[in-house]
């Protein structure tokens, strides 16, 4: 069991705010946070990790990580961290990234034999691909055997393809070892895949917390869906949007055309019925 | 032509290359910590500390002489306290050359090195932490094997600049020849004297060299980039 409850003063882009949160993850939950840019989550990740200062209290299995008069420094506390950048050791190979965090020569060949890269082992990680050194960096923060395993958008700088490959290993990873998951992620569809909890922020507070089909499907269950789109040009009662890389024209009556503008984000609603 | 080479007095040259060698030691081991701390302070003392160090790119080397002259000399305290209870004199020898040569020399070996460290990834460096290294295990095994290029930079332009100075050496060592009398010196009184003939020659060698010091540190940058241009 996982207890935080902190609070930092955070100087966002337009103004200050205060990083304000409290709650608990259970063993082996994958939890998501998700929530607008500036919101707090590297922030909040970074505080889990002590790369950062927060006055609150965090526990760990009854083990206290920051409390009043106290900080575990960032090497004592058992934690992954897969950066979004990779942040691999770049004047290593592939097994060296795993074993300078530990000389457990039999657990750094389970790791890379579990995600392909054993053939690899050797070669600089300059010369990998973008997965592949995402990879490296899932393994390398596995080696500690961590008790919470931290994730900052692992996969936002990857393709669709590795995205999904990734997410198969991730999972894979989290059925083998149980760890404790906190995955920060914009992307629905892998939210969806891989955690069982949601927490969104904003502005530094937890506005929304339960399983992600409750999150995520806002809308309700309801005969019709919705599409988010921004509003690009409206004219003579038609609005011209963009939802998903495609534009729709979509008719207005003139009340509704009198509170939109151009660059509005709007959610235009769908029929779903069955027509035969 | 050859005879003249055959009889040149090649000490000054030594005693240069040895001065800039010494210095170059004892500046790489003090800078190392001082642009590791520089790299990573939000402290609101950095940018005096920022400012001393890089004072001596812009001082004349006479007021840097003078005062180092000054201080280490019997007249101060410090020159009075190594005189008296070490017995080591600081001034017009070649122990007060290398102190002089290391205040110079300072902002060129602190300046590549800081900006070296300050060009790596910090999560890299977090990357590190969390990994359960500490900071000097960071340091060594992370961060310098890293800034490789910048290291070479370092070395290389701090040695160049030491055998390359001149008023602080004149002013704070003098010219005794095999103690204090480096090559740069040695050419001032050449042309003092109008032996036009050596000057050209101790010049030519000192132009010729530091030419190839300069092409080789440039060539291995130009290699050592292209290496790292395959990851982005």
């Amino acid at each position: 069991m996982i207890e935080i409850d902190i609070c930092k003063k955070l100087l966002g882009a337009k103004k200050e705010m205060h990083l304000d949160v409290n709650f608990n993850i259970k063993e082996k939950d994958i939890v998501a946070l998700t929530g607008e840019s500036g919101a707090g989550k590297t922030t909040l990740l970074r505080i889990f990790a002590g790369l950062e200062e927060a006055k609150g209290v965090i526990k760990v299995d009854n083990e206290i990580w920051l409390d009043k008069k106290f900080s575990l420094p960032p090497q004592k506390r058992r934690i992954g961290f897969v950066f979004q950048e990779y942040a691999l050791f770049t004047n290593m190979s592939v097994e060296e990234n795993l074993l300078y965090v530990n000389r457990d020569k039999e657990f750094c060949k389970k790791l890379l034999k579990m995600t392909n890269l054993y053939e690899l082992k050797n070669r600089s990680v300059t010369k990998l691909s973008g997965g592949q050194k995402q990879r490296v960096s899932l393994c390398r923060a596995m080696m500690k055997r961590p008790k919470l395993l931290l994730m900052d958008e692992p996969l936002s700088a990857l393709d669709p393809k590795m995205r999904t490959n990734l997410q198969l290993e991730i999972l894979t990873f989290h059925k083998e070892f149980g760890t404790t998951t906190l995955l920060v992620s914009h992307d629905i569809s892998e939210i969806y895949k891989l955690s069982n909890r949601v927490i969104k922020l904003h502005l530094g507070k937890i506005i929304a917390d339960g399983p992600p089909k409750d999150i995520l499907l806002q809308m309700g269950t309801n005969e019709r869906f919705s599409l988010k789109g921004e509003l690009l040009e409206i004219k003579n009662s038609i609005a011209v949007v963009v939802i998903g890389g495609e534009l729709v024209e979509v008719v207005v009556n003139e009340s509704e055309a009198k509170e939109l503008k151009v660059g509005d984000m709007m959610r235009v609603k769908v029929d779903t019925r069955l027509i035969n | 032509m050859i005879e003249a080479l055959q009889n040149l007095d090649f000490a000054p040259f030594i005693l240069s290359f040895k001065l800039a060698a010494i210095t170059t030691m004892i500046l790489f081991i003090i800078s190392l910590p001082l642009a590791w701390y520089l790299s990573q302070t939000t402290s609101r003392t950095k940018p005096f500390i920022e400012a001393i160090t890089a004072m001596p790119i812009v001082l004349p080397p006479s007021v840097l002489g003078f005062y180092i002259l000054y201080t280490l000399s019997l007249n101060s305290p410090i020159g009075a306290f190594f005189d008296e209870y070490l017995g080591i004199t600081l001034v017009f020898n070649f122990t007060g050359l290398v102190i002089a040569s290391c205040f110079y020399s300072l902002p060129f070996m602190v300046q590549p090195i800081q900006s070296g460290f300050e060009s790596l990834n910090k999560n890299m460096l977090e990357a590190s932490y969390i990994s359960g290294k500490s900071k000097l295990q960071t340091i060594f095994r992370v961060a310098l094997p890293n800034i490789k290029p910048s290291l070479l930079t370092a070395i290389i332009v701090t040695f160049a600049h030491t055998v390359g100075e001149f008023g602080v050496v004149l002013m704070v060592g003098g010219s005794i020849p095999g103690e204090t009398k480096v090559a740069s010196v040695a050419i001032y009184e050449m042309v003092e004297i109008m032996d036009y003939k050596s000057a050209h020659i101790y010049s030519a060698i000192m132009i010729i060299m530091s030419f190839f010091v300069l092409l080789s540190v440039y060539i291995f940058n130009q290699k050592i980039n292209k290496k790292f241009a395959s990851f982005t």
